[in-house]
């Protein structure tokens, strides 16, 4: 698995186990079916973050927020988007761990996963061999503007005509 | 019209440089070819039978004469000859190489033009009534909306990779010359009689295709400043919730239909209570940004009739039919707007050559305000013409074989591409819509028939309309063998209908005499001043099914 931000590839700090018995080392990734054993069991002494699946609702997540430090939504294609609006809500509802993107999605689809409120994406090591991190931190700028307010960081065009309209007026005083 | 501003041409063309990157990526192996697919088809290029096609966005559409100049150049340089106008107001062309495809999309950028979302499981290019800012029924121009919500959804990046495609429409008049009701979105402009403000009715859920369904109020009023936020709280719940297991059971209106309308309605506004509202003054101000450019030219005062046009029709009968037939009712004394037909008899319905889309052109540019319009019927309108200019317009018009006085008659038939270009057509649609206007050229015939539409699909998705067409025909495969099943009784307006099922398919030579007997039924049983859906409706479809099953067990 490659793990990828907007700044380049990271390590992998979480470890993935499978059942509650398992103690890995450090911070556990698990499946959301787990999260009350986790919690009950790891919940006081480790970082926790859940693999969610992408029909899972935001209502389901959001009693969990405060003690999740990673929510991983997963992907099973590159073109099933679900994904892309559960972050959206995860975001808006207040969640304020890392949000990871995690399957087989392409470079392209960088910039809209960020700007859906991901942090981070993981894609398999097959898809990785064809585009490698280069590929993926390209397709995030390549175009540069947005016509969405609402999401993403960079500038969005309502904001830059606003901006260029003050500055009309202040010139015209 | 709308005018692009540095940032809309930015876009554009960072748009542009990113498909030729991703052109760049499929070649050299990094995108597979199931990645690289969708990423062509949200640009527009489709592989087609026997050749590329690629789909050019004509939002809701408005063409300048600049621009409809360079669709003939590129159909010149790079196609041959000619161009496709669809029924979604779009531009296509079919044999474009996969090589010239970036330097096309850098002509489009020039003119303000590009593919943006022209295929694929999003948001499609937003259609609107084509007679927008000019129609004597229209409450508001729905252009503005429209560019506002082209704006929005162009490369938005949570509706990207929807479960199927989406259609938006939109319409400023009670008259709905947009078929809204057979859109996912269908947005309708009103005054609340109340407040009298303007705003928003929604209906979702509408859809041709294998299952044809009706759009439903999903929203009675909706203020403007909400309407952004309100479609994005829409497409969120239909991006999580929409059916993703069968892409026949894809599209929005399963979802409402499967769930029903009011449990729709609720997830929708426990979304939307949930959306940022303090954007909603910025988008406004955006709104009037847009509007501004689409305020009402400076038209002059003239009076309601032109002697000038009186005289010369008195002298020359195919220009008083062309009158009758092609010009609109202007909301401005002494304009009008002129549909210029694509359906001359035998002609591919919707097809214009480069020479066409010239003289077009220099007649928007001379007589019209510099715009034409292409509407879904697969016609251009001039929407801005004075009536003392239309004898000079036809004239040029008949000169270059666009002066057919058919709009909204038997022989102004629409007509998907069908199996002479279409990967997922069942039949050819082409050839029978050729032959259907060469039997009713008569304009003696098509006069005493009066107002019809005959719409025709290739196959089961609909692109030609053929369930809301009041004939419509469905092209299968049946045995190895083409067959065209009827219906009747279809309604595009806000007297929505579906048509219903005449009998079992035919062969294509014996859907000419099928028509006539269904025609033979109006034309006996009419009553005075009823048109054919009228007729339809008050006699119920028993004695036309009487009459086609004459046919139908002959050729059985």
């Amino acid at each position: 698995m490659l793990l990828l931000d907007r700044r380049g590839a990271k390590e992998e700090t979480f470890t993935r186990i499978e059942s509650a018995g398992e103690s890995g080392g450090g911070s556990i990734l698990a499946p959301f079916a787990l999260i009350e054993e986790i919690l009950a069991q790891h919940g006081d002494n480790r970082r926790i973050g859940v693999l969610v699946s992408n029909n899972v609702t935001a209502d389901a997540l959001e009693p969990y927020f405060d003690r999740l430090a990673l929510i991983a939504v997963v992907f099973p294609s590159g073109t099933d988007g679900r994904g892309f609006s559960l972050a959206r809500q995860i975001r808006r509802r207040g969640f304020r761990g890392i949000l990871r993107a995690s399957g087989p999605l392409f470079s392209d689809q960088f910039p809209q996963a960020l700007a859906c409120g991901f942090h981070e994406v993981e894609i398999p090591d097959a898809n990785a061999a064809r585009q490698p991190v280069e590929q993926w931190l390209a397709a995030a700028n390549r175009v540069s503007l947005a016509y969405q307010r609402t999401h993403g960081a960079g500038e969005n065009i309502l904001d830059l005509r606003r901006r260029a309209r003050l500055d009309g007026e202040a010139k015209d005083v | 019209m709308y005018a692009y501003d540095q940032f809309d041409e930015r876009l554009v063309r960072e748009r542009v440089a990113q498909f030729a990157s991703q052109v760049e990526r499929r070649l050299d192996g990094s995108l597979s070819d199931e990645e690289f697919r969708p990423l062509r088809l949200k640009n527009g290029l489709y592989l087609q039978l026997h050749a590329y096609m690629l789909r050019i966005a004509i939002p809701y559409g408005t063409l300048s004469a600049r621009q409809l100049r360079q669709l003939a150049h590129i159909a010149d340089v790079y196609d041959r000859g000619y161009g496709h106008f669809t029924t979604r107001q779009n531009l296509q062309f079919n044999w474009p190489k996969l090589k010239d495809v970036p330097a096309i999309l850098g002509l489009l950028a020039d003119v303000e033009m590009h593919c943006i979302q022209t295929s694929g499981n999003c948001i499609r290019n937003v259609t609107a009534d084509h007679f927008a800012g000019v129609a004597h029924d229209e409450i508001e121009d729905p252009r503005p909306s429209a560019e506002w919500i082209r704006q929005w959804s162009t490369l938005h990046p949570e509706f990207d990779w929807l479960g199927r495609k989406f259609k938006i429409a939109v319409s400023g008049a009670p008259h709905d010359r947009a078929v809204l009701k057979a859109h996912d979105i269908g947005v309708q402009i009103l005054r609340d009689p109340v407040t009298q403000q303007i705003g928003y009715q929604l209906l979702v859920g509408g859809g041709l295709g294998r299952t044809p369904m009706e759009g439903k109020i999903l929203r009675e009023f909706l203020p403007r400043e909400e309407l952004l936020g309100y479609l994005e709280a829409v497409l969120r719940i239909y991006n999580l919730e929409g059916r993703r297991d069968n892409k026949y059971k894809a599209r929005i209106k399963i979802l409402t239909h499967e769930i029903g309308i009011k449990a729709f309605r609720a997830k929708v506004e426990e979304e939307f209570a949930r959306i940022d509202s303090t954007n909603f003054g910025a988008d406004l101000e955006e709104f009037s940004r847009i509007a501004a450019q689409f305020a009402p030219p400076a038209y002059d005062n003239l009076p309601d009739v032109s002697r000038k046009l009186e005289v010369a029709q008195a002298g020359d009968e195919e220009l008083a039919r062309f009158v009758e037939h092609n010009l609109y009712r202007h909301k401005r004394k002494g304009y009008t707007a002129v549909t210029i037909s694509l359906k001359a008899i035998g002609q591919a319905p919707g097809d214009a050559t480069s020479l066409q889309m010239r003289v077009i052109a220099d007649l928007a540019e001379k007589y019209s305000l510099n715009e034409a319009r292409v509407t879904h019927m697969q016609n251009i309108v001039l929407p801005d013409v004075r009536l003392d200019d239309v004898p000079e317009i036809f004239a040029v018009l008949r000169e270059n074989d666009l002066a057919t006085a058919n709009v909204g008659l038997i022989t102004d038939i629409l007509c998907c591409p069908g199996l002479d270009y279409c990967a997922l057509a069942t039949a050819r649609s082409i050839p029978l819509a050729q032959t259907l206007s060469r039997h009713f050229a008569d304009p003696i015939k098509q006069k005493e028939i009066g107002e019809l539409s005959i719409k025709m699909s290739g196959c089961i998705n609909a692109c030609g309309h053929h369930h809301v067409g009041n004939i419509g025909i469905l092209g299968l495969e049946k045995k190895g063998a083409e067959s065209y099943q009827i219906t009747i009784g279809g309604d595009a307006s806000e007297n929505f209908a579906l048509g219903e099922l005449l009998g079992p398919g035919l062969p294509e030579q014996n859907v000419p005499e099928a028509i006539d007997k269904v025609l033979g039924v109006y034309l006996a049983l009419r009553q005075p001043g009823e048109s054919f859906i009228e007729a339809y409706r008050r006699l119920g479809l028993a004695p036309f099914k009487a009459a086609f099953k004459e046919v139908a067990d002959a050729v059985a």
